[in-house]
């Protein structure tokens, strides 16, 4: 099995400002990886080279085994907001996302149900997004990123607009129902102890030029719990990400 | 449901209780029918047996005139919206010469319209038509570019195409903001249709106000100005419940102004 995703010594720059400057990482078969690094640091840059919107100037993208450079419509992406399209209901937003990757009408109206109803949002399949809570939208936007045939689940900062009660409870819940999946997921996020609770990898990077400062294998078994917060260990990792993310600390604020 | 209908009375109130002032004016006055006839004067008039058949004869030309070149019209506005919309470059090249069709005054185009085309409907439904297709050019263009960002790149992200981008988050984005512009056609068809008529052929309503005009018979005149403002009044009507029934989507707050706000 191929990794879902090798980054190699990608380097992108927007005019004369560097933005990535040379990222190598990997995202192994069902592996679950956390990017964090400061606000600004070329994350969303990133993904945006890693969903072929922006091209990369130097490096490579390979996707599931192949060279992606440049190439849109390989990977399932959580962005954000939620993006659900108004005029479509829950279910017709599954549907829409499972039909641009390529799953035929009717296979995708059954996906779009079944993976609702085994969340236990099935009695939102007919409703307009409008209908639900920010937190709800969210859901369905993983659900939908989930159930997209694609072996690379992109999240990007999926629970930042969410107030910190909702946010929780989303952790607890992506973590149980990606527990039973176990899909390649990349997420991009702020927050070191969200990192650190989801993730089998989290990946530091610098400020911009974004390089990859570090890696930090988290060693906590599945399933987790939310009582993972109080161990020493959990709080050990923490400090040293939080560390290495210190402003003032190795002059990693430059331009 | 019983708010709809309170919200529907005032504007009728006013009406009948400016009826009844013209009424009592004419009548206190004593001013003389040629001039100003009262409301039931041309109420009387309209329901002659040598008036009605004919009041009801020229409506109906009115009717399929304006919904002919209505609907062809905002046919065309969506086409022309869209390859404005899709070919590259068309959005700058095209809005000097959309103002352009519209800054010749339509009364200047009926007679070249009527040299050209000759007195059939012909004419007069083209002349409907470069009257409506406008607003919804215009408003569809608006609707078909301002997308919701964070839509567009997610939708980028995920890999959907052109087309997909098109038909899945820039047309039905567009269709609010289409149904503003057609309202508006809606109420330039009549106005449109009723001048074309005036100035040649041998039916419709702006032939007929016409011919009374030139008779002197001015309660026909109002009887027939009455069925026009009633049938553009209705024209409206129809355009925002037409709205109503095919954008079900939008919260119900959001709905009430018919404007599509940014979402």
């Amino acid at each position: 099995m191929p990794p879902a995703l090798e980054a190699r010594d990608v380097v992108k720059s927007y005019g004369d400002k560097p933005v990535l400057d040379g990222v190598s990482l990997t995202v192994g078969d069902g592996e679950f990886v956390s990017l964090v690094g400061p606000s600004g640091s070329g994350k969303s840059t990133l993904f945006r080279v890693i969903g072929g919107l922006e091209p990369a100037e130097r490096g490579e993208i390979v996707i599931d085994g192949q060279r992606a450079n440049g190439r849109r419509g390989l990977i399932a992406y959580m962005p954000q907001q939620a993006s659900l399209l108004p005029w479509r209901t829950v279910a017709g937003n599954i549907e829409l996302a499972l039909g641009i990757a390529g799953v035929p009408r009717g296979e995708a109206r059954k996906l779009a149900r079944e993976g609702l109803g085994r969340v236990g949002l099935g009695e939102y399949a007919d409703a307009w997004p409008h209908m639900l809570s920010g937190g709800m939208q969210q859901r369905v936007s993983f659900i939908r990123a989930l159930l997209s045939p694609r072996k690379l689940m992109c999240l990007d900062e999926p629970f930042g607009a969410l107030d910190a009660l909702t946010r929780q409870h989303m952790q607890e819940w992506l973590m149980s129902i990606w527990e039973e999946h176990r899909r390649a997921v990349l997420l991009v996020t702020h927050s070191i102890e969200e990192a650190l609770l989801l993730s089998d990898r989290v990946v530091v990077l610098s400020a911009r030029p974004a390089r990859v400062l570090r890696e930090f294998a988290v060693p906590f078994g599945r399933p987790r719990g939310a009582k993972l917060w109080k161990s020493p260990e959990f709080a050990e990792l923490r400090d040293a990400i939080y560390e290495l993310l210190k402003p003032a600390g190795a002059g990693g604020s430059r331009g | 449901m019983g708010n709809k209908w309170l919200k529907g009375w005032p504007p009728l109130a006013v009406i009948a209780l400016l009826a009844a002032a013209w009424e009592a004016a004419v009548r206190l006055f004593a001013v003389e029918p040629y001039i100003l006839p009262s409301p039931s004067a041309i109420v009387r008039e309209a329901m002659q047996p040598n008036v009605w058949p004919r009041l009801e004869m020229h409506t109906l030309a009115t009717v399929w005139r304006t919904l002919a070149g209505l609907a062809l019209g905002v046919l065309a506005g969506i086409v022309l919206a869209a390859v404005i919309h899709l070919v590259p470059g068309a959005r700058r090249a095209a809005p000097p010469l959309l103002v352009l069709s519209q800054s010749v005054p339509y009364i200047v185009l009926v007679p070249l319209m009527l040299i050209w085309l000759g007195f059939g409907d012909g004419p007069k439904i083209v002349l409907i038509m470069l009257v409506c297709f406008f607003p919804v050019t215009v408003a569809m263009l608006t609707g078909l570019r301002e997308c919701d960002p964070a839509l567009r790149g997610y939708l980028a992200m995920i890999g959907a195409d052109r087309w997909t981008m098109f038909m899945r988050l820039e047309l039905p984005n567009a269709v609010p903001y289409l149904f503003s512009g057609f309202r508006v056609a809606a109420a330039y068809s009549v106005t449109t249709t009723v001048a074309a008529e005036w100035f040649g052929g041998g039916s419709g309503l702006g032939y007929y106000i016409k011919l009374s005009y030139s008779g002197f018979e001015t309660a026909r005149v109002f009887a027939g100005t009455i069925i026009i403002v009633a049938f553009s009044l209705l024209m409206f009507g129809l355009a925002g419940l037409a709205e109503r029934l095919v954008v079900r989507w939008k919260p119900k707050a959001e709905r009430r102004d018919g404007h599509a706000a940014g979402a």
